[in-house]
């Protein structure tokens, strides 16, 4: 892989003071006290309120609107529907498949058909129920597998793409074989902070919007050619995001709260309820998996095969790249000289499947590391040396035939994440409480076997495919009005909790010896930073942030060293001071910036990568990041209750640059993983969410998750911005996978689909699919 | 723009919004009487962190959320999900933890309301609040009023509390972003200042 | 013209329901405003009720506890454990902490939920209801109050004031089966009370019928089975009690769970409610 194009100062290892620190947040303080404002906090005057009007059917043809009676309602402001689109009316983040409003053909439950603006959220509720929309309801075509050869419910097919893996030998077989078909539920991003934010008409015709969002300028991109109106009069500013999970990557309300505000004139607010949340954005591919897994007597692998088919759902979304990850992550992070792999993401009337932390790599993980269990059964070897047997290293070939450059040290994580030290044994006096069931307390501990279940994942940081993935960052240094130095930092990354805003001023101060350091609010004005998924901001936006500050030393440096009469070369920046090398003399940044603010723009790349081309081979990917993880559950066989007991884990992480903020991550993700494991799942029946709530859409709770033990590897990945690895998403890839493999090893049940339902451990015949409509 | 203002905003002109008003907005009541025969209007007056706030011309089905939010300047409380299953809206009335999505507003007439805008003087951190900011407990911090709140009022009830009656009490405040293990760090830690403090 | 009433006693309430004469009846609001935000509700008036002098409090006697209908979850949790150990257990899974410091006993019984976790026990404790109107009071069994899904005998113009409940002596236990450990809808659940004195055995099914249910055969049943003076009885007897349990219901499917595992669960709680009970 050809090294990546940054000046000489990126690459030299400095243990700069704040690096590597718990630094604290330093938007914690108003958030503790209630005082950060968030998407949904934001208030005007003379605002109105948006909502809107969506789908009862998954599948329609709309003969008309009526919108005469929600017209004449009062308080109501405006009624939209695509009729009202000055440009194009169809968005989308791979292709322009979806449409603003239905565009007389409905191809979703929850479809937008209509927009509203009234002053008061109750009225502008009550004007939706007044439009009248006229369906024709057709057949939903719901099943993904049968998608792939159905008549087309969209111009543009039923097939987004299939994935067409070759590796090696294909045909290549080994002494033993194991075969097996898993299932993957749809799982929801659920945020906290619902869909939201302000969109105020511009005086030049343009809009203003503060918005919720992973991304600024795709969002400002989309919402321009919606409205037919150039970049620069669609102005975006981040508004505070409670989460995004790769929920927010996806347009919601954007255009439609903009095209309210210009049609009225007035400001416009839209916030979603939960429920209209689950109906609002994309949600995790569900999937069917088919796996064969060939190795040799002593555990070698030979070949992996597999053919999966992921729903992806109305429109296009990212199913183009979750699938790409999906098929090259396929066999796990083992090495495998041959390689079988189709992977398809297909149109339904299902809801729009997209981003979600782990793209892919979740659903296959799951999958290939049942087949390492079933693997190991049969071959007689324990589970953990199969896994440490066939785990990738540096310059090991993936299934892309791309050869790993950069760091993997999967050996690693799996011995350091078994030897964590295992929970202590059950208390048969333990609280009833502690057991599974909880606070329905059905179970004493008689009832409860204990089982330990181990799972390793990986998969891509940032983007691939030849995308040309970057970020960028302004920094202003100058003299703030106490004398002394301060330096502003101005990026587009969107913060979404996941700690951003902390490593910038981390950068910063590391780079430029300056204590204070503000950071700009995101927004439009400065390039883009890129999206905040693929666990890419530390390593992309911080990377610019580090070019930026370079761009800056460079200027003070060379101002200090005409100063001296000396070359720019004979001077550091040292923690504030601009020293010759041998510290003999100096001159204060202070006095440096007297001659006015000094400022940088810089754009960080990744290296290119390259398409997959025909075979699906190529060098797709930057950097991979790995983690393992080990579940010790507790299960009531005879009611199908689990209790998560402990998780441990050991993540390669390049370096840990806020250990605070890693920890958090990392305990983060976990609980999603958790949760797909147990207890989440959209449950969709004949293109219908049939549980839109919290109350059916069950999250864990405090009770729920068990303490995590958690190690690091930190082998620096060259390349990368203090060689540190994003580490947002290698926890939710593998644990789901280490709970499932703990509750078949204290059941015995199999266990092929997620999340495990109660009826899949006590029925004798568990269930295959969803469960019915009543 | 100053370095606090940065703080406070979080990406968002303070000219837009400023939560730390002392005038409670109003001004969203419909104006039309004669429209209004099935959107009826009350007015009447809620004692709020100490405060008694006039509510003008309120639709009656707003919830204690909504009109902290949208009418009173407390947007503190937040509304992940409206429907008392998240505890993202906890305050404390009459000095109990409720979801204030679930109390009619203008019922609250009368009781004594206190949201995480009131748990400390202006400018202050209680010492739950400071603990959450430096044990790392706060992530997107859509749960963390509701949290802090919940967990204020544990502590004060219950300085003794174990772990598992802290994640019985909290187990109506759900977070999406932090798995609860540096919220329980955050728990922890106050229980020890405290019973060092009375030691 | 104000639509929302306040009224600090019955005779002040029923004043209010003359005015206003389509009001919702407001007590804890963990229903009723959760409709409201989701639109499916729209209340042209309210008569909030949770102030009625005569809702408050508990009075305990010696054959049953007599609570006010304005009573939470969290005060019968916390301070009713003793008396009426199974209805104590029920709140403590209401929802959450939240919900049981402002939903009200009187509330859940109006509300008739098919998945209301306090009304199994109350249906197994033989509880009764007092009813109160502007033309005086009735008692009603509650065996006979709620009739369907959310359907109930309450008549216009009526407020729940009192749940009597009756105090057993024996032991009691209340199972609840979700897919999580805390904040659940139940999927079943199964209140099971124990009478010494009276030598019967009770138990309230919920979230297996559209109304809380008894399983009347079981009961009779195991009533034959135990031996009254150890208050034990042979383990094949406690098995057959859980089958009979199993097939006096008749579960339904939805996206919550499927009927064969609501009956296997239903099955499964019921003979551990009673082995429990033995062994106590």
């Amino acid at each position: 892989m050809p090294a990546p194009s940054l000046p000489a100062t990126f690459t030299r290892r400095r243990r700069a003071p704040g690096l590597g620190e718990s630094v604290l947040r330093p938007d914690a303080p108003p958030k503790v006290r209630g005082e950060f404002a968030f998407s949904s906090d934001l208030y005007v005057d003379g605002m109105v309120w948006g909502k809107t009007v969506r789908s009862p059917y998954p599948h329609a043809r709309i003969l008309g609107i009526d919108i005469t009676g929600a017209l004449a309602m009062p308080g109501v402001h405006a009624v939209v529907t695509q009729e009202d689109l000055w440009g194009s009316r169809t968005y989308g983040l791979e292709h322009h498949d979806q449409p603003v409003f239905a565009d007389g053909m409905v191809r979703f439950h929850g479809e937008p058909v209509a927009a509203v603006a009234a002053d008061h959220p109750e009225l502008a509720a009550r004007a939706c129920a007044a439009i009248a929309v006229e369906y024709e309801v057709l057949e939903p075509l719901v099943d993904a597998e049968a998608a792939i050869t159905a008549p087309p419910i969209h111009p543009d097919g039923n097939v987004f793409r299939h994935v067409r893996l070759r590796y090696g030998d294909p045909e290549a077989i080994g002494d033993v074989v194991v075969e097996g078909s898993y299932e993957v539920g749809m799982q929801d991003q659920a945020f906290l902070g619902p869909e939201s934010g302000l969109a105020v008409p511009s005086e030049d015709g343009g809009v203003e919007l503060f918005v919720a969002t992973q991304w600024l300028h795709v969002d400002r991109d989309q919402i321009a050619a919606c409205l037919n109106l150039p970049r620069e009069k669609v102005r975006l500013s981040l508004a505070g995001t409670g989460g995004a999970f790769g929920g927010r990557e996806d347009l919601s309300m954007q255009i439609h709260a903009c095209l309210l505000a210009l049609v009225t004139r007035r400001p416009v607010k839209m916030v979603y309820s939960r429920e209209e949340s689950f109906f609002g954005h994309v949600h995790r591919h569900p999937a069917k998996l088919w796996y064969r897994h060939h190795a040799r007597r002593d555990g070698t692998l030979v070949n992996v095969e597999s053919r999966m088919v992921f729903d992806g759902g109305a429109y296009t979304s990212s199913s183009t790249a979750v699938i790409s990850n999906a098929s090259c992550f396929a066999a796990g992070p083992y090495y495998v000289p041959n390689g079988r792999v189709d992977g398809y993401a297909v149109r339904t009337n299902n809801p729009p499947c997209g981003a979600m932390r782990g793209f892919g790599a979740v659903q296959t993980s799951f999958a290939a590391e049942a087949q390492m269990d079933k693997l190991a059964a049969a071959l007689g070897m324990d589970p953990v040396e199969l896994r440490l047997k066939n785990a990738l290293k540096t310059h090991d070939q993936l299934l892309t035939g791309q050869v790993i450059t950069g760091t993997a040290p999967v050996q690693e994580c799996i011995s350091a994440c078994a030897e964590l030290p295992l929970p202590p044994a059950a208390d048969p006096g333990a609280d009833l409480m502690t057991l599974p069931g909880g606070a329905g307390r059905t179970a004493l501990s008689h009832n409860v076997r204990r089982g330990v279940g181990f799972a390793v994942g990986f998969k891509n940081l940032a983007f691939s495919e030849g995308f040309d993935d970057y970020s960028s960052a302004r920094v202003r240094l100058e003299l703030g009005a106490d004398g002394e130095p301060v330096a502003t930092v101005h990026v587009a990354t969107a913060e979404v909790g996941q700690g951003f805003v902390t490593l910038a001023q981390q950068i910063a101060r590391a780079e430029l010896g300056v204590g204070s350091v503000v950071l700009h609010p995101a927004d439009t004005q400065v390039g883009s930073a890129g999206s905040t998924s693929a666990s890419r901001q530390t390593m992309m936006s911080g990377g610019a942030v580090q070019m930026a500050c370079a761009g800056v030393r460079e200027v003070v440096l060379e101002r200090a060293a005409l100063d001296l009469h000396l070359a720019p070369a004979d001077m550091v920046l040292d923690d504030g001071e601009l020293t010759t090398k041998d510290g003999g003399r100096s001159v204060s940044l202070a006095d440096a910036l007297r001659a006015g603010p000094v400022e940088a723009y810089r754009e960080f790349h990744h290296a290119p990568t390259d398409p997959l081309d025909e075979d699906g081979q190529g060098n797709a990917h930057w950097s991979l990041a790995f983690a393992a993880h080990r579940a010790v559950v507790d299960v009531d066989e005879e009611l199908g209750l689990v209790r998560v007991v402990q998780i441990a884990t050991a993540q390669d992480i390049g370096r840990a640059l806020n250990p605070l903020a890693v920890t958090g991550q990392i305990e983060g993700g976990i609980a999603q993983g958790l949760g797909l494991a147990v207890m989440e799942e959209i449950v969709v029946a004949d293109g219908r969410i049939r549980n839109p709530s919290f109350t059916d859409y069950l999250l864990p709770t405090p009770l729920d998750m068990p303490p995590v033990l958690q190690t690091w590897i930190e082998q620096p990945e060259r390349g990368a911005p203090y060689g540190a690895k994003g580490v947002g998403e290698p926890p939710t890839i593998s644990s789901t996978g280490a709970i499932v493999a703990a509750i078949r090893a204290a059941t015995g049940r199999p266990l092929t689909r997620i999340p495990v339902r109660p009826d899949d451990i006590a029925l004798a015949a568990p269930a295959t699919s969803t469960p019915a409509a009543s | 723009m100053s370095a606090s203002d940065a703080e406070r905003s979080g990406g968002v002109s303070d000219a837009l919004h400023d939560p730390t008003t002392e005038d409670s907005r109003g001004g969203q009541g419909y104006p039309d009487p004669e429209g209004a025969r099935d959107f009826p209007l009350e007015t009447y007056v809620l004692s709020v962190n100490g405060r008694d706030l006039p509510v003008d011309d309120a639709w009656v089905g707003e919830s204690l959320l909504y009109v902290l939010r949208e009418r009173l300047g407390q947007p503190g409380s937040k509304n992940a999900c409206e429907q008392g299953e998240c505890g993202s809206c906890s305050v404390l009335m009459d000095g109990a933890l409720v979801a204030s999505c679930c109390v009619l507003a203008a019922d609250a007439v009368g009781s004594a309301v206190v949201t995480v805008e009131g748990l400390a003087g202006e400018g202050e951190l209680s010492d739950v609040q400071r603990a959450f900011v430096e044990q790392g407990a706060v992530q997107c911090g859509f749960c963390i009023p509701g949290m802090i709140v919940a967990l204020t009022d544990l502590l004060d009830r219950s300085p003794a509390a174990s772990e598992l009656e802290m994640r019985e009490a909290i187990s109506g405040n759900l977070c999406r972003c932090t798995g609860y293990g540096r919220i329980f760090a955050a728990f922890r830690h106050v229980q020890e200042e405290r019973s060092h403090a009375r030691a | 013209m104000s639509v929302i009433a306040r009224p600090a006693n019955l005779q002040d309430a029923f004043d209010a329901l003359d005015t206003l004469p389509d009001a919702q009846l407001l007590a804890g609001g963990t229903d009723f405003m959760v409709e409201v935000n989701f639109g499916h509700r729209r209340p042209p008036a309210v008569v909030a009720i949770r102030r009625l002098a005569e809702l408050q409090g508990y009075q305990v006697r010696d054959d049953e506890v007599d609570i006010g209908a304005a009573v939470t979850w969290t005060t019968i949790e916390r301070q009713l454990a003793g008396e009426l150990p199974a209805l104590a257990a029920a709140a403590r899974t209401v929802g959450s902490p939240q919900m049981r410091n402002a939903a009200t006993i009187g509330g859940n019984v109006a509300t008739a939920s098919p998945a209301g976790d306090g009304l199994p026990v109350l249906l197994a404790a033989d509880a009764s209801l007092v009813l109160a109107s502007r033309h005086g009071e009735r008692t009603v069994p509650f065996a006979e109050f709620v009739t369907g899904v959310k359907r109930t005998v309450l008549r216009p113009g009526e407020i729940i004031t009192r749940v009597r409940v009756p105090r057993l002596t024996g032991p009691q236990e209340f199972l609840k089966v979700g897919t999580r450990n805390a904040m659940v809808i139940s999927i079943c659940c199964a209140a099971l009370l124990i009478d010494r004195v009276g030598r019967t055995v009770r138990i309230g099914l919920g979230s297996v019928a559209p109304t809380p249910v008894r399983a009347p055969a079981a009961e009779s049943y195991i009533a034959a089975e135990i031996d009254w003076d150890a208050l034990s009885a042979p383990a094949e007897s406690v098995t057959r009690f859980g089958e009979l349990v199993r097939d006096a219901v008749r579960p339904i499917t939805d996206h919550r769970g499927s009927a064969a595992y609501r009956s296997r669960a239903v099955q499964v709680i019921a003979t551990r409610a009673l082995e429990r009970s033995l062994a106590a």
